[in-house]
C-alpha cells in the first residue's frame, strides 16, 4: 500500500512511508468491529462488579450494613473501604485516594462498596441492599467556600486550609516593567469546567490464578502507572502483576488516573478466585471525571505602543474537586506556557488549588493550559484594540525566537508560530473581514502552544521515558513491542510506520505488540501530546541498530561496504547495482546465521531542561507545538446564540509522519475547543452546588453533527532535531486557540467582551444589555478573591545573569557556593 | 442458607428467534433483556458498542429491516421474523463495504468506538439516497456522537464511499489527505 513516490525529508532522502497519508495498522480491526475493546472480552466464570457510590457530598461513614446484599443468591462477594486501606494517588506528592472510602466521603459518587456476583443484575440488586449510614458533613463547592476556615477540610496535607497546592514563581522584577510600560491591561477571566466524554465508558476486567499472579485488562491511557498503584494497594510484587491496556475507546487524559475500580476488581479477583468485570455507566463515568479544571484567572500586563510586552503577572485559582489526582501538576500548567509564544521579560506567577466536594479534576488535552492560554489570547486581542493594532500583525511582530529560553526557562526549539499566523491570515481573508463584516458577523484570531511530551517523568527516576523492542524473524517478520497504549491517535501506527522507514518493508506487515506490561518495555503513557516524539524516537533508534546487523550481515555477504547497502519494497538492495537484491527476509536469514536471534532495542530520555528552580519540572519538552486559528462567527443580538461557521486552523508539526491522521487529530481538537467554548460544562446544582447538573449524555451538551462547521486544516513542517524524522505533537495543541478565536470573533461580531466561557447565549445577552445600558459590553468574573500567596520563588531570567536557580538556592550562581542536593524536582508532569 | 433472597422474578429466560446478519439465532434471555445485550453477551457480536444505555448517544446503533434503531431501547420481543443487521454484517463476499473502506482510509475510524453506529447510520443513508448532499449527510449522522474526528473524516468518507458505490472511480482529494495550502 506504500506508494514508490515517496516525499523527501530534510536531507533530501526519499521517504517512503513517512510524510504519506496512509490507513492506520488498526484501521481495519476498527471499521469491522474487531477491535476487542475491555468491556468485549468474556472470561468462564466471570463474575460481575458493581460498586455502591456516595449519595452525601461530604460526609462522615458512620457504618456499612453489607449483610442483606452478603445474603443474596448470586452474590459471590463485598468489598468496603477497610478491605483496601492503602491510599493510591497518580502523583507520589497526592496519595490520598481509596479504592473505596474508608471513613468519609467527599463527593456524591465517590465509592464506598463493591459487589461481585454471577451477574451484573444481581450485582446492581445486591448494590442496593448495603445501607450506609453517614453523618453529614458541611459541604465545599467552590475555591471561595474552601478558602474560607469555617468550611471543614477535606484532607490534612497540602498547602493550607483546604488549599491542595499554593505555589508563586517571579522571574525579573515585574513591578518594575509594568511601570514601565507605555499601557497597563488588567483582566478577569473564568473557564469552566467540562469532561472528556469518550464514547466508551470505562471498563476493567480482573482474573487471578491459582499461582497468584494478576491480570488485568482496562481501558486505561496509561498501564504502567496502574501497574505501580496495584502493587502498592494490593501489596504484591509487581512481577506477579499484568497490566493490559486495551484498546481506548477514546481517552482525552479521562483514562490516565488508576481509578479505584481498577484495583476493586483486580481484589474481588484475588478473594473470588474468579475473573471479575466491571463496565462503568455513564453516570458514573462522569464521578470518575479528572476532567478540565474550572479556573479563576486574574491577569495585568504592561504593553509598550508597538505592542510588546514589559511584564506580566498571572494569578490562577483552581477548583480541584475532591481529590489530588495529576492537580500539582495543573496547578504549575497554568502559569507555564504563558512565555514561550511571545517574548515576556519579566513574569511572575501565583497559582492555587482548592479541594472542593465535587469529582475530581485533572488532566484533559491540553491539561492545565487553554484556560491560561484562553485568557492570554483575549487580554492580547483587548490590547490591540487599545492601541490601534491589528490582532494578527502584533502578534506576528513579537515573537518568541526559535533556539532561545524564556524568562522562566523553557528552551524553545524550532517555532513555526509566525508561519501559522501568516497562513491563516491569508487563506481565511483576514484583512478583508476584521473590523469589516456586517454587524452580526465576526472573525477573531487566536494563537497557542503545547508540548510533545513533558521533560520529566510523574515519578522522580532517571530512566527512559519509553522503550522499543524489536523482533526479526527468519520469515521476514518484524514485530516492535512497546507499552504506549493506542487511545484512538494511532500510536500503534506511528510505531509500524517508523520501523517501516527504517527497514524498507510494508507497515502493514509489521506487527505491533503494545501496552501489556508483561510483554512490553515501559512507555510512561499516552498523556502530554508525548507518543509520537517518544515512542518513535525510540522505534527510530531501535529500527537502526537493527539495519546495522543487517547492512553488517548483507555487506559481508556482498563483498560490498555497509553504505551501499539499501533497503525499500521490502528488499534489500546494491544502491549501486540495484539489480543485486534479495528479499528483506533473506537479509534476516544472513544476519541471524551471523549473530544469532535478531532482536534490538532503542529507548528515548527527554533532553535535561535549563530550569533548575522548585516548579522547573513542569513546561519543558522536547519540542513545542505551535497554533494559529482564525475564526469566523455569527452571534445573533435577539437570542445571543453564537454560531461558528468557519475555522482556518495552521498547527506547527515540526514533520507529519501520518498527514491525514494528523489532520485528523487537528479537526478533532478545533471540534472539542469549540465545544467547550460553546456549551460543555460540568456544572452542580442543589446541596449547595454540589451534586452534578447532568451527568448523562443528553444533557451534558456536547456538538452533534448540527453544530460542527467546515474547517481548513494546514500542516506547518519546519523539522524539529529533536522529534522522530522532524515530528512534534498534534493531539491536543490544535485545541488551545480555539475558545479564545471563538470569544474575540463575538467581540468582532457584535462588539461584546466575553470573559467567561462556555460563551452561552445568556453571557452574550447580559453584555450586550450592559452595554445597551450605557455600561461596558462585557460578561465576565468580578475581582478574584483574597489569598496570602506564598513568598514567591525568584529567579533571574536567562538575560538578567540567571542560571535556572532561585535566588535563595545556595546553588544559585549569585550565591556563591556550589552543593549539589539530590532533592527531587517537584511537579514532574503530564 | 438461611435468609437467602431471590432475585427478580424478571430473570425468567425466554426463547427468542432472531435473524442476525442473514443468519437464525436462538437466544435464551429474560424478556427485560435489550437487544444491545443480547447481541454482545449471548451472541457474542461485541462490535455493537454501547455509550450511555438509555438512547441518548446513537453507538449501538443496528439496522432492522434496513432502518436504523438504538439496540440499547429494543428488546427482542418487538424484532421477531425482522433482518437485524450488525457491524458484523457489512462485510461482502467482495471484502470491506465500501464506507467500511473509506473510514479506514481518511482515518474517519480514530478510536473505533462509535464507528459500528455511524457506519450503520450511514448505509441505511445511501441505501435510501445514492448521492447525498453535506446537509443529508449531517442530518442523517446527528443522532450520533464521536468524540474523537469533529465528524468532517466521517463526511468524507460516506461521501467518498457513496461515489464508489455510484460506480465512480473516486479517490480522496489532496486537500483532505494532506491539508490546504
Amino acid at each position: 500500500m506504500v506508494e514508490p513516490d515517496g516525499r523527501p525529508d530534510r536531507d533530501g532522502a526519499e521517504l517512503r512511508v513517512v510524510g504519506t497519508s496512509l490507513p492506520k495498522v488498526d484501521a481495519v480491526a476498527k471499521v469491522t468491529g474487531r477491535t476487542k475493546f475491555a468491556d468485549d472480552l468474556f472470561l468462564p466464570r466471570m463474575l460481575h462488579c458493581k460498586m455502591l457510590r456516595s449519595t452525601e457530598a461530604h460526609a462522615k461513614i458512620v457504618s456499612i450494613d453489607t449483610s442483606r446484599a452478603e445474603a443474596m443468591e448470586g452474590v459471590v462477594d463485598v468489598l468496603v473501604g477497610e478491605d483496601l486501606p492503602i491510599p493510591y494517588g497518580i502523583l507520589p506528592v497526592s496519595q490520598d485516594e481509596h479504592a473505596l472510602c474508608l471513613d468519609r466521603v467527599r463527593f456524591v459518587g465517590d465509592p464506598v462498596a463493591a459487589v461481585a456476583a454471577v451477574d451484573e443484575e444481581t450485582a446492581f440488586d445486591a448494590m442496593h441492599r448495603i445501607e450506609v449510614e453517614y453523618e453529614p458533613l458541611e459541604p465545599v463547592a467552590s475555591v471561595e467556600d474552601a478558602l474560607d476556615a469555617e468550611d471543614p477540610e477535606l484532607h490534612l496535607y497540602g498547602d493550607g486550609h483546604n488549599v491542595h497546592k499554593a505555589v508563586a514563581l517571579e522571574f525579573g522584577d515585574v513591578d518594575a516593567a509594568l511601570s514601565e510600560a507605555d499601557l497597563v491591561q488588567e483582566d478577569v477571566l473564568f473557564y469552566e469546567g467540562n469532561t472528556h466524554l469518550p464514547m466508551e465508558q470505562h471498563a476493567a476486567l480482573a482474573d487471578w490464578t491459582p499461582e497468584e499472579k494478576l491480570t488485568l485488562w482496562t481501558s486505561s491511557q496509561t498501564p504502567h502507572y496502574v501497574h505501580r498503584a496495584l502493587a502498592k494497594v494490593l501489596e504484591m510484587k509487581p512481577a506477579k502483576i499484568r497490566v493490559i491496556a486495551t484498546p481506548n475507546g477514546g481517552g482525552f487524559g479521562g483514562k490516565s488516573d488508576p481509578f479505584n475500580h481498577e484495583i476493586v476488581v483486580a481484589e474481588l479477583a484475588r478473594r473470588t478466585g474468579r475473573p471479575v468485570k466491571i463496565a462503568l455507566t455513564r453516570e458514573e463515568v462522569f464521578y470518575c471525571h479528572r476532567g478540565r479544571h474550572p479556573v479563576l484567572m486574574w491577569v495585568k500586563s504592561g504593553f509598550r505602543k508597538d505592542g510588546s510586552i514589559t511584564g506580566m503577572h498571572f494569578r490562577s485559582f483552581l477548583d480541584g474537586g475532591a481529590y489530588g489526582s495529576y492537580g500539582v501538576a495543573t496547578t504549575y500548567y497554568t502559569g507555564a506556557l504563558q512565555t514561550v509564544t511571545y517574548p515576556v521579560p519579566a513574569y511572575k506567577f501565583e497559582g492555587l488549588r482548592a479541594f472542593t466536594n465535587k469529582p475530581p479534576c485533572g488532566p484533559k488535552r491540553g491539561h492545565g493550559t487553554p484556560q491560561p492560554r484562553f485568557a492570554l489570547e483575549v487580554h492580547l486581542d483587548k490590547v490591540a484594540a487599545r492601541l490601534g493594532l491589528d490582532p494578527a500583525r502584533m502578534r506576528l511582530d513579537h515573537l518568541v525566537e526559535p533556539q532561545s529560553v524564556t524568562a522562566n526557562y523553557l528552551k524553545i526549539g524550532s517555532m513555526g508560530l509566525g508561519r501559522c499566523i501568516e497562513t491563516v491570515v491569508e487563506e481565511s481573508g483576514w484583512e478583508g473581514k476584521f473590523g469589516r463584516l456586517p454587524d452580526g458577523r465576526g472573525i477573531g484570531l487566536a494563537c497557542g502552544s503545547y508540548i510533545s511530551g513533558a521533560g520529566l517523568p510523574i515519578y522522580w527516576n532517571n530512566m527512559p521515558h519509553s522503550g522499543v523492542q524489536l523482533k526479526l524473524d527468519r520469515g521476514g517478520g518484524v514485530t516492535v513491542f512497546c507499552g504506549s497504549t493506542d487511545i484512538g491517535q494511532g500510536s500503534d501506527s506511528v510505531l509500524a510506520y517508523v520501523v517501516a522507514e527504517v527497514l524498507g518493508v510494508d507497515p502493514f506487515e509489521i506487527e505491533v505488540v503494545t501496552a501489556d506490561t508483561s510483554l512490553t518495555p515501559v512507555d510512561l503513557g499516552s498523556y502530554s501530546s508525548r507518543v509520537t516524539l517518544m515512542t518513535g524516537n525510540a522505534a527510530l533508534q531501535a529500527a537502526e541498530r537493527a539495519r546495522e546487523l543487517l547492512v553488517k550481515a548483507v555487506g559481508e555477504e556482498w563483498g560490498v561496504p555497509g553504505n551501499r547497502i539499501g533497503f525499500g519494497e521490502g528488499r534489500v538492495f546494491d544502491v549501486e547495482d540495484p539489480v543485486r537484491a534479495i528479499e528483506f527476509a533473506e537479509a534476516v536469514v544472513l544476519a541471524e546465521a551471523a549473530f544469532g536471534t535478531i532482536g534490538t532495542v532503542g529507548s528515548y530520555t527527554p533532553p535535561k531542561s535549563p530550569g533548575r528552580y522548585k516548579g522547573a519540572g513542569v513546561g519543558p519538552t522536547p519540542a513545542y507545538s505551535y497554533a494559529a486559528a482564525a475564526v469566523e462567527v455569527t452571534v445573533d443580538r435577539e437570542t445571543g446564540e453564537t454560531r461558528v461557521d468557519e475555522v482556518w486552523i495552521a498547527h506547527d508539526i515540526g514533520k507529519a509522519i501520518n498527514p491525514v491522521l494528523a489532520i485528523g487529530q487537528v479537526e478533532g481538537s478545533v471540534y472539542m475547543g469549540m465545544g467547550e467554548a460553546l456549551m460543555e460544562e460540568m456544572t452542580y446544582r442543589a446541596d449547595r452546588g454540589v451534586v452534578h447538573r447532568h451527568p448523562s449524555l443528553l444533557e451534558y451538551k456536547s456538538p452533534t453533527t448540527h453544530e460542527m462547521c467546515p474547517v481548513h486544516t494546514y500542516l506547518i513542517e519546519d523539522p524539529d532535531p529533536e522529534g522522530p524524522f522532524g515530528a512534534k505533537e498534534v493531539g491536543q495543541g490544535p485545541l488551545l486557540p480555539i475558545p479564545p478565536a471563538i470569544v474575540n470573533a463575538v467581540h468582532d461580531a457584535v462588539g461584546a467582551r466575553i470573559d467567561a466561557i462556555p460563551l452561552t447565549p445568556e453571557r452574550v445577552l447580559a453584555a450586550l444589555d450592559r452595554g445597551a445600558a450605557g455600561e461596558e459590553a462585557r460578561e465576565g468574573p468580578g475581582a478574584p478573591p483574597e489569598f496570602a500567596w506564598p513568598e514567591p520563588v525568584r529567579v533571574p531570567p536567562p538575560w538578567a545573569g540567571g542560571d535556572g536557580r532561585a535566588v535563595d538556592d545556595p546553588r544559585h550562581i549569585g550565591a556563591g557556593g556550589v552543593r549539589e542536593s539530590a532533592r527531587e524536582p517537584e511537579g514532574a508532569a503530564p | 442458607m438461611p435468609g437467602h433472597e431471590k432475585s427478580l422474578p424478571s430473570g425468567e429466560a425466554v426463547q427468542w428467534r432472531l435473524r442476525v446478519n442473514g443468519e437464525d439465532a436462538v437466544v435464551s434471555a429474560p424478556v427485560h433483556k435489550t437487544l444491545l445485550e443480547v447481541l454482545r453477551e449471548d451472541l457474542r457480536l461485541t462490535g455493537t458498542k454501547h455509550g450511555c444505555e438509555l438512547g441518548e448517544c446513537g453507538t449501538c446503533t443496528v439496522l432492522v429491516d434496513g432502518e436504523p434503531i438504538l439496540s440499547c431501547l429494543t428488546v427482542p420481543a418487538a424484532l421477531q421474523g425482522r433482518e437485524i443487521t450488525t457491524v458484523e454484517g457489512m462485510e461482502t463476499a467482495d471484502g470491506l463495504h465500501p464506507l467500511q473502506r473509506a473510514f479506514a482510509e481518511l482515518g474517519a475510524a480514530q478510536c473505533g468506538y462509535c464507528t459500528p453506529g455511524f457506519l450503520l447510520a450511514a448505509m441505511a443513508l445511501l441505501d435510501g439516497d445514492a448521492d447525498p448532499d453535506r446537509g443529508r449527510i449531517v442530518e442523517a449522522l446527528g443522532g450520533n456522537l464521536c468524540r474523537c474526528t469533529g465528524y468532517l473524516k466521517i463526511y468524507e468518507a460516506v461521501e467518498l464511499a457513496a461515489a464508489r458505490m455510484r460506480g465512480e472511480d473516486a479517490e480522496p482529494s489532496e486537500e483532505v489527505l494532506y491539508g490546504g495550502a
